[in-house]
């Protein structure tokens, strides 16, 4: 038998890459089913190679200017970002959990992308409009999962990890959507929303501690009991905010 | 300096701004405010262990205070 053991870091760091990259893909593939159905797939798999293109220089160009860097710096400004971001998510998603922010309906995207399309003079030759809404949706929502890779990758010194991670998400989300074509509104996207900012404010806190010189009790395994601690506090917060909502609505 | 640098740099402050800050600048503030808070208990305690409570207490009161701005008023 082969004992094998994974530290609660990498855990943390593939659950947090696989999350918020399966979200913003499902975004950016709700826009791309949509430019495909109305106008055609040839310009809206352009559009996504394109992006898909653009996205691979940006990580190619910066991933490796981000290993130089001193490491205390870099998991100092991070670990700000990331609790900057992580908390950003949360927030939305504690807000949309108690039904003050209306939840991200795909249908509606969808059906708003369509009308969009719908409304754009069809081209004879090259379809600009599709090229461009497929590459706009793929690299604006790409760019949060280069972010997300980037500055966990290179702070955990597993950038090719996290790379491979949100590559084989890619993928994953690609085949699922050719599946289900346009069901894309029963993914639970709030709950996931929410554990990706519960693992973003994670590492987040752990990495602006490193950066601080502060030496976590159990090292990585205290990474564990930060995800622990803020998926019970978020829980809180949501039924804080419910309670508040109804208090004011009675 | 030539036009298409100059456009490059203001998309490029306006992309970061507009991650970071965006319509949430009380999470920008809380974060800065949360290191140096950090960083003044590391050095006036010479101890780590403090921080490691305050650093996450920290944290959820800035997601508090953000979601709170949100609840309705009476």
């Amino acid at each position: 038998m082969i004992a094998t053991t994974v530290s609660s870091g990498v855990v943390v760091l593939v659950g947090a890459v696989f999350l918020a990259c399966a979200v913003e893909m499902v975004e950016a593939l709700t826009i791309v089913v949509a430019v495909g159905h109305t106008r055609g797939w040839r310009w809206a798999l352009e559009g996504v190679v394109m992006a898909l293109l653009a996205l691979g220089a940006l990580v190619g160009a910066f991933g490796p200017a981000l290993v130089h860097v001193p490491l205390t710096w870099l998991r100092l400004i991070v670990g700000g970002v990331l609790l900057i971001f992580g908390l950003q998510w949360l927030r939305k998603a504690v807000l949309r959990a108690s039904g003050l922010k209306a939840k991200h309906d795909e249908d509606i995207i969808y059906a708003e992308t369509v009308a969009e399309l719908n409304a754009a003079p069809l081209a004879t030759t090259r379809d600009q409009v599709a090229f461009m809404m497929a590459f706009k949706g793929v690299f604006l929502e790409g760019l949060e999962v280069v972010i997300t890779v980037l500055t966990l990758g290179t702070s955990a010194h597993r950038l090719g990890l996290a790379s491979a991670v949100a590559g084989a998400t890619v993928a994953l989300v690609a085949i699922i959507g050719v599946l289900v074509a346009k069901q894309l509104s029963s993914v639970p996207e709030n709950a996931m929303k929410s554990s990706v900012g519960v693992l973003l404010i994670s590492y987040g806190t752990f990495w602006t501690g490193e950066g601080l010189s502060i030496h976590w009790p159990g090292n990585d395994g205290f990474l564990a009991l930060l995800v622990g601690i803020y998926a019970v506090t978020t829980y809180g917060v949501v039924l804080l905010t419910r309670q508040a909502t109804r208090r004011v609505a009675t | 300096m030539n036009t298409f640098l100059l456009k490059w740099l203001k998309a490029f402050g306006k992309f970061w701004w507009d991650f970071l800050v965006g319509d949430t600048p009380e999470l920008f503030v809380s974060t800065i405010a949360i290191i140096v808070v950090t960083v003044l208990l590391g050095h006036g305690l010479h101890n780590s262990h403090v921080a490691t409570v305050v650093l996450p207490v920290l944290v959820v009161a800035s997601l508090l205070w953000s979601v709170r701005k949100s609840w309705p008023k009476r």
